[in-house]
């Protein structure tokens, strides 16, 4: 097969999508990453690596997780819409997977990748812990020891994950640098692998860092894209018309929107997280308000000033807390193939409220952000009109950000 | 080009003794104090100073650097501060090669071609850039080039011999040999291993000067170190005294150079 003019064979040989990607890491990882990417290749090709991993996200993940119509949401945003106004709003149930997030997919690949290169130990960096319990998750069932860097502030937020990798039996390392959230656990993270090349097997938990990471982690969430579009024709009898995913570096969206890059009557929205607003400075959307540069070992869009010093996100959200983006996404806007957009603190907040209330499903803040979107532009599209949206997370490890939020105490 | 690189590291060989090469981060505790400092390294027998330019996110370091990039980014450290510390270094001290330290992202900000000729413009001798692989090569590499800076590459116990053609293709200056797999500051490799993987780079390096890094604090190592390579690189233990004394560091950096430079001139003489 010859594929022209598809958005969906990047990246290229060097891992750049467009001016994006590459292999920005110390010459010391250099050798280990060509090794991953050798080692990701040949698992790609090799069909026993796609049956376990289908197999353990039936059987372990419980997937294929629900494509869900939204009624009551889709007729509560009605209400306030224009006259013929209102798109049906369905979610891709990804917060239903064990351990409650779209995490594990990729963690299943990944941990996978480890046992096939002979790996014995296990490290990780996360923010709002749902990547660090996957993880741990997976480590658990795989008996290998499991170390989680993860910023000290992250961890006041996010304690019940906190409790929950110890549960897993990892060891959890608090990060006292900088802001003390994701992008210091990543440091950490790295920090780690560097000391330790030879036995250990960094799980990267978003589609982001150096080649072959962003590759691999969007192969392993495209499960949900891959699903979603077989669901949609199945219960709707065609292609959405709009996807919306939450961004934070990006994995849950990229997952949901690679498979139909190339579908050219579905529009595509990534909604980045606005904190307290753009102008306020005081947000992670590395897209609206970043420049090009090379963090953590990819060159992509990042919250910077003008000497290249990275600059602190700020969102409610952890898992969004983070100054940079995955670079397949930097390429895809730039390119203008997906748009993006940015929702605030409070209007996620409000989203939370609204999915709770209309469908008795408590989402988590990552997602919020995404459902805060669609409410947007649901109103403004015709009521035969489909939105997919990721409701990639639960809500359960929000609940008291969210309380203290609205003043209550618990 | 006028080298200083390549006259330093010819002169100390013709004494016999191996390059003394010395880090201290940037604007550290703030900008105003690093020439005292710079000029402490010259002062204590460095011959070859390497000028840190702080980051916020300095992945590939240990906690002293860390401390010392926060140290130099909280007083407001800002690129030109380091351009001009550069260029006044350059007034002072003519012929002492001076080379900057740091990653990726401050360099390109600007655009290469910028760095490389404000680098050129401040005097400054060569670029070692922790996060620019072979890989990435077109990133800074040609900038530099085109501008007559080196290009200092790094190796390390990872970069095996299927490697290394591509490492020193490109590589100028010294060829930086990290000893340790790991981070700035910690432990330091055992001798034994530094003397053969210094001895496999030389038989592909050619002229290339050989200078072995990380985990160096007491003159005994560096001058172990001293007897195999062409010369030691001594940073986090310079960064702990700047921690310590803050803006009176100079005369307990002058000291504990000078210690390190005699080191290596007693050294036994190698047949
Ligand atoms: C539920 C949930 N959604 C989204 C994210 C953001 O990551 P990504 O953009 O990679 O999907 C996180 C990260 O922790 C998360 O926990």
């Amino acid at each position: 097969m010859t594929v022209i003019n598809s958005y969906r064979n990047q990246p290229d040989e060097r891992g750049h999508f467009g001016q994006f990607g590459g292999r920005y890491v110390a010459e010391t990882l250099m050798p280990l990453i060509l090794d991953l990417e050798r080692e990701y290749r040949a698992a790609k090709a090799d069909s026993e690596f796609a049956r376990e991993f289908e197999w353990l996200l039936e059987h372990y993940v419980g997937r294929p997780s629900p494509l869900y119509y939204a009624e009551r949401l889709t007729e509560t945003l009605r209400e306030s819409a224009p006259d013929g106004k209102g798109a049906q709003v369905w979610f891709k149930r990804d917060e239903l997977n064990h351990t409650g997030a779209h995490k594990i997919n990729n963690c299943i690949g990944q941990i996978l990748l480890a046992k096939r290169m002979g790996k014995t130990r296990i490290i990780a960096e996360t923010g709002a812990g749902q990547h660090g319990v996957a993880t741990a998750t997976v480590a658990a069932r795989f008996g290998l020891p499991c170390v989680i860097y993860m910023g000290a502030r992250d961890m006041e937020r996010q304690q019940p994950n906190v409790f929950r990798m110890k549960l897993l039996g990892a060891e959890v390392i608090g990060v006292e640098s900088g802001a003390r959230t994701l992008k210091d656990a990543m440091n950490e993270a790295l920090r780690d692998w560097v000391a330790n090349v030879h036995d250990t097997f960094y799980i990267i938990g978003t589609a982001a860092g150096p080649h072959p990471y962003p590759e691999l982690v969007r192969d392993f969430q495209s499960v949900i894209g891959k699903e979603a579009k077989v669901q949609m024709q199945a219960q709707a009898g065609r292609l959405p018309d709009l996807l919306v995913a939450a961004i934070g570096g990006g994995s849950n969206a990229i997952g949901l929107f690679h498979p139909f890059l190339d579908d050219a009557s579905v529009r595509m929205l990534g909604v980045e997280a606005a904190g307290h607003g753009i102008e306020s400075g005081a947000h992670a959307a590395s897209l609206a308000g970043g420049a090009p540069g090379v963090l953590h070992g990819n060159k992509t869009y990042l919250l910077q000033d003008d000497d290249g010093q990275i600059a602190e996100a700020h969102s409610i959200s952890a898992g969004l807390d983070y100054p940079g983006i995955g670079p397949e996404h930097s390429w895809l806007r730039d390119i203008g193939r997906v748009e993006y957009t940015s929702v605030t603190d409070t209007e996620a907040l409000d989203a939370f409220q609204l999915l709770c209330r209309t469908e008795g499903i408590i989402p988590a803040l990552e997602p919020s952000h995404a459902i805060a979107a669609v409410a947007r532009v649901a109103r403004e599209m015709d009521r035969d009109q489909i939105i997919c949206a990721n409701l990639c997370g639960r809500g359960d490890k929000d609940i008291f950000t969210v309380a203290e939020a609205l003043g209550v105490a618990i | 080009m006028n080298d200083r690189l390549s006259a330093r590291f010819a002169a100390c060989k013709a004494q016999g003794r191996a390059a003394l090469v010395t880090f201290v981060t940037g604007g550290d505790p703030t900008p105003g104090d690093t020439a005292a400092v710079l000029d402490a390294l010259v002062a204590g027998g460095a011959d070859v100073i390497e000028l840190g330019m702080p980051f916020t996110d300095p992945m590939a370091d240990g906690s002293a650097i860390q401390l010392a990039n926060l140290r130099s980014l909280g007083s407001g450290t800002k690129t030109a501060d380091l351009f001009a510390i550069a260029t006044a270094f350059r007034q002072r001290h003519p012929d002492v090669p001076l080379v900057l330290m740091g990653y990726a992202n401050p360099m390109i900000r600007r655009g290469a071609d910028w760095f490389a000729a404000q680098a050129k413009a401040a005097g400054v001798d060569g670029i070692i850039c922790v996060d620019i692989p072979p890989e990435e090569d077109a990133e800074l590499g040609p900038a530099l080039d085109d501008a007559g800076v080196h290009m200092v590459r790094l190796a390390t116990p990872t970069t095996d011999a299927a490697r290394l053609p591509q490492v020193l293709d490109g590589a100028s200056g010294f060829l930086y040999y990290v000893s340790v797999a790991g981070i700035t500051g910690k432990q330091q490799a055992a001798t034994a291993s530094i003397e053969e993987a210094v001895a496999r780079l030389k038989a592909s390096a050619g002229d290339l000067p050989i200078v072995v890094g990380f985990g160096v604090r007491t003159p005994e190592q560096a001058a172990a170190i001293g007897r195999v390579a062409d010369g030691v690189v001594v940073g986090s233990a310079i960064v702990d005294i700047v921690g310590s004394h803050g803006n009176q560091a100079a005369p307990y950096v002058q000291a504990y150079v000078a210690s390190l430079r005699g080191a290596l001139e007693t050294r036994e003489k190698v047949a």
